[in-house]
């Protein structure tokens, strides 16, 4: 059985360690901020200027004045602290963010990272995603393993190098899908590892549908921190 | 001199030439001068650039500007949210300059500072610094980014003082701070306006040297794009 996304969100957390900031990017990321262990103290930082990101509102609390990066509302905690997008963007560019998790269309073995664009659609832009690829110490992405089409074909995302435009060259450090989780190594160039399965997914099943080279470790104890 | 204006239209009068480039504050709906973008609109200023991270909704912000076509071109990083948009830049209307929002709130910076240039790792490698300078600091690749200035700027403020000081509210921060430096001609709308000294000097984040004109809104309409919320029962 592959995960669901509450699985890849409960796996993502993992990656998460006492006194981190963190930013979260919107949809499997977003639900990481339901597992985070009790006791362990992390600041979810939202780009648009926000450190210390609380819960959803209650019905009828809801201030225009104060959203995440998703432009949902949002509330505020005792911890929070309010800057401008030149001070946001200062935290994460200077490597003050612990670890950014986002979803991804495409990643290479080499760390590569592509989500912003398909050429000949509609593009929206990239946001603060080359910035908190670029910026922050530690890039976990989480996305399905593969691209499913309307049709009913697949497509793998985990390929040799990207095709589409990329968001970061050699910038992502982990990769957790829906089928298993992969350790990336974007400065050594040693390559891709697959270090853990889903419950139930064999290793010949993801190399059939893994376009990338990956070797595989599944004692490697990852991420020690 | 008074900075204070009584009105949007009247703090904008005459001043909005067909071909400016503007700044305009606000992240998606949040922090937006809603009130001087209806008063450049009633302007019918035209071929107008906007630096702004978002171009607003369809009926609300910048989006108001689209309808009326007076926007040539947008220099923003996310622009997703409404279908005009979409069909003026498909039809080859409207052109549009993506930077990353980092690269964009620093070019901002930069350009209110005096400072022409400077290199950021973000965007190395890819489509973004295609064309630019690349140069190796300490082993590391950097691209050059040029610093961004307009002919006028307008924010949205919670507070301000006659002086011109502001002080934001929540995440209607932005980029307002830093557009309001980087203009000869600042103009800021705000929600409450107070005398000088009436702020604590020391709470301050526009100092008000950076801001020419000011004016008072009263009971701005404020929107929300995606109102999310948990239900009572629940404890976190």
């Amino acid at each position: 059985m592959a995960w669901t996304r509450e699985q890849m969100a409960a796996r993502a957390a993992k990656e998460l360690r006492d006194g981190f900031y963190v930013n979260l990017g919107i949809g499997i990321p977003t639900l990481v901020s339901n597992y985070i262990p009790k006791g362990m103290r992390v600041q979810l930082q939202s780009e648009n200027g926000m450190l210390g990101m609380g819960p959803f509102p209650y019905e009828g609390e809801e201030d225009p004045d104060l959203i995440n990066a998703g432009k949902q509302t949002i509330t505020e905690l005792p911890t929070t602290s309010y800057f401008s997008s030149a001070d946001s963007f200062g935290m994460i560019r200077g490597g003050h963010i612990d670890l950014s998790i986002l979803g991804a269309m495409q990643v290479a073995e080499n760390g590569d990272l592509a989500n912003w664009m398909i050429p000949g659609k509609m593009v929206k832009g990239m946001g603060g995603a080359m910035d908190l690829v670029a910026g922050v110490k530690r890039v976990v992405v989480v996305m399905e393993h593969v691209a499913k089409a309307k049709d009913g074909s697949e497509e793998p995302k985990l390929l040799k190098s990207c095709s589409l435009p990329l968001t970061g060259a050699g910038v992502v450090d982990l990769v957790i899908t829906d089928l298993g989780v992969f350790s990336l190594d974007k400065k050594g160039g040693t390559g891709m590892t697959l270090i853990e399965l889903a419950d139930g997914v064999t290793v010949d099943e993801i190399k059939a549908k893994t376009e990338a080279e990956f070797k595989v470790d599944l004692t490697a104890k990852q991420n020690a921190a | 001199m008074d900075k204070v204006y009584s009105d949007a239209h009247s703090a904008l009068a005459g001043l909005v030439k067909d071909g400016m480039t503007i700044m305009a504050g606000g992240f998606g709906l949040c922090g937006i001068p809603e009130a001087l973008i209806e008063a450049i609109r009633d302007s019918g200023a035209k071929n107008l650039t906007f630096i702004s991270n978002n171009a607003g909704v369809d009926g609300a912000g910048l989006g108001r500007l689209l309808e009326t076509r007076q926007i040539r071109k947008m220099i923003s990083s996310y622009v997703g949210e409404n279908k005009l948009f979409a069909q003026q830049y498909l039809s080859g209307e409207l052109e549009l300059e993506f930077n990353p929002q980092g690269t964009l709130a620093e070019r901002i910076r930069a350009g209110g500072a005096g400072i022409p240039a400077f290199y950021t790792k973000t965007g190395v490698g890819t489509l973004i610094a295609e064309g630019k300078e690349v140069r190796e600091f300490n082993g590391e690749k950097y691209v050059m980014e040029t610093g961004l200035f307009a002919d006028i700027s307008v924010v949205h403020a919670f507070k301000g003082d006659t002086e011109g000081n502001l002080v934001y509210r929540k995440t209607a921060r932005n980029f307002n701070p830093m557009m309001a430096t980087a203009s000869r001609m600042t103009i800021a709308e705000v929600e409450h306006l107070v005398p000088a000294g009436e702020i604590d000097p020391d709470c301050i984040h526009t100092p008000g040297i950076f801001v020419k004109r000011l004016v008072h809104v009263t009971n701005p309409v404020k929107r929300i794009e995606q109102r999310t919320t948990r239900k009572r029962e629940e404890t976190v």
